[in-house]
């Protein structure tokens, strides 16, 4: 059984960031004491998803409970669930926050005004929260109540840089993402009318009933192409990125590497619930969903791409870089398969570690060359910012593949998963032509940063990184290691987390 | 499938009128109208959930005393008090949710006075151009 | 014939090209010289005889009709749309269970709990004040929390920033100052100072207007309404205070400061009473908030001063939304 103290830490982990986050209007904003006060409370958070971890995998064997939130049980009241895939993924988020927010701990002063940084440190809090609460809540309203929570700070961290294209960006990002919630929200109304539950494991039972008695098949498609749809659109799938870029590329560098890292794997881990949980993989194969989202992903692997190419923008070029490796996880959660949603976690998780990375480097990188984002200003900026030009070059390699690095493991386990599928030709030229399309703009963005230019050099602002620069950046390079190297355990504990999903 | 619809005629008014919002919140490019097509959306979807929580000849979930000191709470008597609650929860997001899209629209007027998404594009991607362009000559200087 | 179908070819890729007929007193231009850079040579030998190729045909064109045509085709794809979606909706609503009907897959065992326990288990006669702050209290947390998002936000978007424009164009990185393309109208406040019809109104109507919205908030578990829509009618006597004294009346006691304070206080005090009842009841320990009889004001357990919580909140934010967007400012 589990201890008391690891029972609690889903719903501690969710009320210390909320509390953190309603606390903090009050502070006194100076000294920097909100973004300190966020830090330590998302060590914290982390420190208790790690020892959740470790409790709820002790001894070889995979527990899960549910916590229930108040004194009614199952279908009355709300609730959490917990299992190992949840308590990983807690923990990778409160890292990648925590690194995203102290890499950046310089550059968010300068781009946001002091009056705003107390609220930035708010909506950090709030997203955490939401976040948490989309990864453990076991009620499909309460995920919507959060999903919404998630779109107002994500939107508004976009806008917490004060110019023009950020208000624009923002806007864009908003209209797409309130779509979104509105075809998320219909859809659950519809799964509401149908089965008379919002809890997960309830809904599944009433839908196993209804299609094993064929009834209500059409209602049943339509709120499952609409739920999928509108958590597609919040988390850029293709043919519904087009805010992604403006958003991520014209954000702070922290609002950027929290919104690609983190938010949209939100709501790719809500889709992940709802297809295992609430539909479950077979009634998923007979409503042909699994099919849509395969394409789809597919697609988004090579366009994304195609699309980053032609970007001079750096961090334009990385944004859409993650739609491509969206496009990876969808792909993954297409094969519908126990091993695919794995791969698919795994890759969530890696991308998590890597685009953060990769977005606090180009800043630093771009901080470098005098505040200037276009590639070719970027050339020799290496021998200034070695710790952001080894970023970069670590992340780059991880994006393409290349053993040893993180993507390469994750990538693996997507091309091992789809063997058992019926198309794996599909997947296995997908997946090799847009690693090739990835090399295509990473390697001249890394042979811009390396090649010496000794014009150029003259204009670079002498800044030396600063330590919590350095420090972050070593643990996440450390941690692209380490998810490259040893991630046979990570994907056995990932694939034991999505057998007791 | 007529009667059925007839039947089900506030869902089916429901439905039209968020299928209109949601037509409105994507296509109308005047961001005032987007936002009056998001709330016309939601307010379809209470109708929806109002119409789903009803139950033919029953009243309000608000208890009634029996006449001797007691209370009614016999399942029969009451509608579904489910929907109701889900309405409250809709009604104060899509508030919060108009407030902000409204904040950040007057932000886009001050910044490029019109309330066309699409205008201030193109006027973002003269700027853009001046910069790309900017970029062009730094590689060509760098080529050559 | 092979000719033929040649020359045809020819002129035709001339044609998209670009590449028009060669006039008969050609002159040579003369061969740059070499040492030209190579991004400063011309760019085709022939481009004395440029036409415009296909694309730039295109372009002009586009030029011309382009804006018109996104135009209609914006509007055809406006309509299919929302036709598809409604038709699709329809058909769905069709098949949906028949409306009113009392054996409908909603009327459950959920239900049967609710109505038949939700008076001695929650304390409160509203059944659904019970269920949104009791049974199902998490959600109406993160609803709250999404209020509090907004504001925040909109606090952040247009309070700081336009009452400190002098602080804002000092600082390095605001590209948006300077230009400013609203031109506001001057606040209402210093449109009209003294209207004696308003202000009689208002000095008859705010009193009744607190009532309403107190009675409201504080019989939430008793009978329809509750913290928000008490909150709301209460932003609504706020709001008619400041257009009738003045902002500056309504300033002297309810500013920024006094907007977050109230606002983050009641959120914690409903974070932490609602934290407690979650932790309790999680982990089974007996809870000590009584639920008192039905029917009484001080029934309901936590329901009252959640109420009261939510409608502080709701009326300060609403209240704060409309002073932010008419005057800029709380």
């Amino acid at each position: 059984m589990i201890g008391m103290l690891a029972y609690n830490i889903p719903f501690v982990s969710i009320f210390v960031m909320m509390i953190c986050a309603i606390i903090t209007p009050l502070l006194p904003n100076r000294n920097r004491i909100p973004e300190k006060l966020s830090c330590l409370a998302i060590s914290f958070v982390g420190l208790m998803s790690a020892y959740l971890l470790y409790e709820l995998t002790a001894g070889g064997q995979t527990h899960s409970f549910n916590f229930a939130m108040g004194h009614f049980p199952a279908p009355w009241g709300n609730e959490l669930r917990a299992g190992p895939l949840e308590a990983v993924l807690s923990l990778v988020f409160c890292v990648a926050m925590l690194l995203s927010l102290t890499g950046n701990f310089s550059s968010t002063a300068e781009d946001i005004a002091p009056k705003r940084r107390n609220i930035f440190c708010v909506l950090v809090n709030l997203l955490t929260a939401s976040l948490l609460a989309l990864t453990y809540t076991n009620d499909l309203f309460t995920a919507y109540v959060f999903i919404e929570i998630n779109t107002i700070a994500a939107c508004a961290i976009v806008a917490v840089k004060e110019s023009a294209e950020t208000v624009r960006a923002a806007l864009r990002y908003l209209v797409m993402s309130l779509v979104g919630s509105g075809l998320v929200m219909i859809a659950i109304c519809l799964l509401y009318d149908l089965t008379g539950h919002l809890l997960m494991q309830n809904m599944h039972r009433a839908i196993g009933e209804l299609v094993a008695t064929k009834r209500y098949m059409m209602p049943l498609t339509v709120s499952l192409a609409l739920i999928t749809a509108g958590l597609a659109i919040k988390s850029a799938l293709y043919p519904f990125a087009s805010w992604l870029p403006d958003a991520h590329g014209s954000s702070t560098n922290a609002s950027s590497a929290i919104l690609s890292g983190l938010v949209l794997k939100g709501h790719i881990f809500t889709i992940i619930k709802i297809f295992y949980r609430v539909f479950g993989l077979e009634v998923i194969h007979l409503l042909r969903m699994d099919t849509v989202i395969f394409i789809l992903g597919i697609t988004a692997m090579i366009m994304g791409s195609v699309h980053a190419l032609r970007q001079k923008n750096v961090k334009r070029m990385i944004a859409w870089s993650s739609v491509a490796q969206v496009g990876y996880i969808f792909m993954g959660v297409g094969l519908n398969t126990v091993a695919g949603i794995a791969a698919a976690c795994l890759h969530i998780i890696v991308h998590a570690c890597v685009k953060p990375m990769l977005f606090t480097a180009a800043g630093g990188l771009s901080n470098a060359a005098g505040h200037k984002k276009g590639l070719h200003a970027l050339m020799g900026t290496f021998y200034v910012n070695v710790w952001a030009g080894l970023g970069l070059i670590a992340g780059a390699c991880s994006m393409m593949g290349i053993p040893g690095f993180a993507g390469f493991a994750s990538k693996l386990s997507l091309t091992l998963a789809s063997f058992d599928h019926s198309t794996v030709i599909w997947a296995l030229t997908a997946l090799a032509t847009s690693s090739v399309l990835n090399a295509l703009y990473y390697v001249p963005a890394v042979i811009v940063v390396l090649t010496h230019n000794k014009d150029a050099q003259k204009n670079f602002t002498a800044h030396s990184p600063t330590l919590s620069y350095k420090v972050s950046m070593f643990v996440f390079l450390a941690l692209n290691f380490y998810l490259g190297l040893f991630c046979v355990p990570l994907l056995r504990l990932i694939t034991r987390g999505v057998n007791v999903l | 499938m007529l009667e059925k619809l007839l039947l089900n005629h506030y869902e089916a008014a429901a439905v039209i009128l968020s299928g209109i919002g949601l037509t409105n919140l994507l296509l109308q490019r005047n961001l005032i109208k987007k936002i009056i097509g998001l709330n016309i959306m939601d307010t379809a979807v209470y109708l929806f959930l109002a119409a789903k929580g009803y139950v033919e000849g029953r009243a309000a979930p608000i208890l009634i005393e029996n006449g001797s000191g007691g209370w009614i709470n016999s399942a029969s008597v009451y509608v579904n008090p489910v929907p109701a609650g889900l309405v409250l929860t809709g009604i104060v997001v899509s508030v919060s949710v108009t407030a902000f899209a409204l904040a950040l629209t007057l932000k886009l007027y001050e910044s490029y006075g019109t309330l066309n998404i699409d205008e201030a594009l193109m006027r973002m991607t003269e700027e853009q151009k001046d910069i790309e362009a900017k970029i062009d000559a730094a590689e060509e200087e760098v080529l050559s | 014939m092979n000719e033929e179908l040649r020359r045809i070819w020819q002129s035709f890729f001339n044609w998209v090209m670009g590449i028009g007929p060669r006039p008969e007193n050609e002159v040579i231009p003369p061969e740059p010289p070499p040492d030209l850079p190579f991004t400063q040579r011309p760019k085709d030998k022939y481009s004395r005889f440029h036409e415009a190729t296909l694309k730039e045909r295109y372009n002009q064109w586009l030029e011309i009709h382009g804006l018109h045509l996104f135009s209609v085709l914006y509007a055809g794809l406006s309509v299919l749309t929302c036709v598809v979606i409604v038709s699709l909706l329809l058909a769905t609503v069709a098949e949906l269970p028949p409306f009113g009907h009392e054996r409908n897959p909603a009327n459950n065992e959920v239900i049967r709990r609710y109505v038949e326990h939700g008076g001695h288990e929650t304390g409160a006669q509203n059944i659904v004040a019970g269920l949104i702050l009791d049974y199902r209290a998490f959600d109406t947390f993160g609803e709250s929390a999404v209020l509090f998002t907004a504001a925040v936000s909109v606090l952040m978007l247009l309070g700081a920033s336009r009452r400190n424009k002098a602080d804002d164009s000092q600082s390095p990185k605001t590209e948006s100052a300077g230009r400013n393309f609203l031109q506001r109208a001057p606040p209402a406040s210093t449109l009209r100072k003294d209207d004696a019809i308003l202000r009689g109104v208002a000095n008859l109507s705010i009193p009744v207007i607190l009532m309403m919205g107190c009675v409201v908030v504080i019989n939430g578990h008793l009978s329809p309404g509750g913290g928000f829509s008490g909150g709301a009618i209460l932003s609504t006597a706020l709001i008619l205070a400041a257009n009738a004294y003045g902002f500056r009346r309504v300033h002297s006691f309810f500013n920024e400061r006094t907007f977050i304070v109230s606002s983050s206080t009641a959120l914690m005090i409903y974070a932490l009473s609602k934290g407690y009842s979650f932790f309790t009841g999680a982990n089974h320990i007996h809870s000590i908030i009584p639920k008192g009889t039905i029917g009484d004001i001080l029934s309901g357990g936590l329901i009252l001063p959640l109420n009261i919580c939510v409608g502080l909140i709701v009326a300060g934010t609403l209240y704060g939304f409309y002073a932010l967007f008419s005057e800029g400012d709380i």
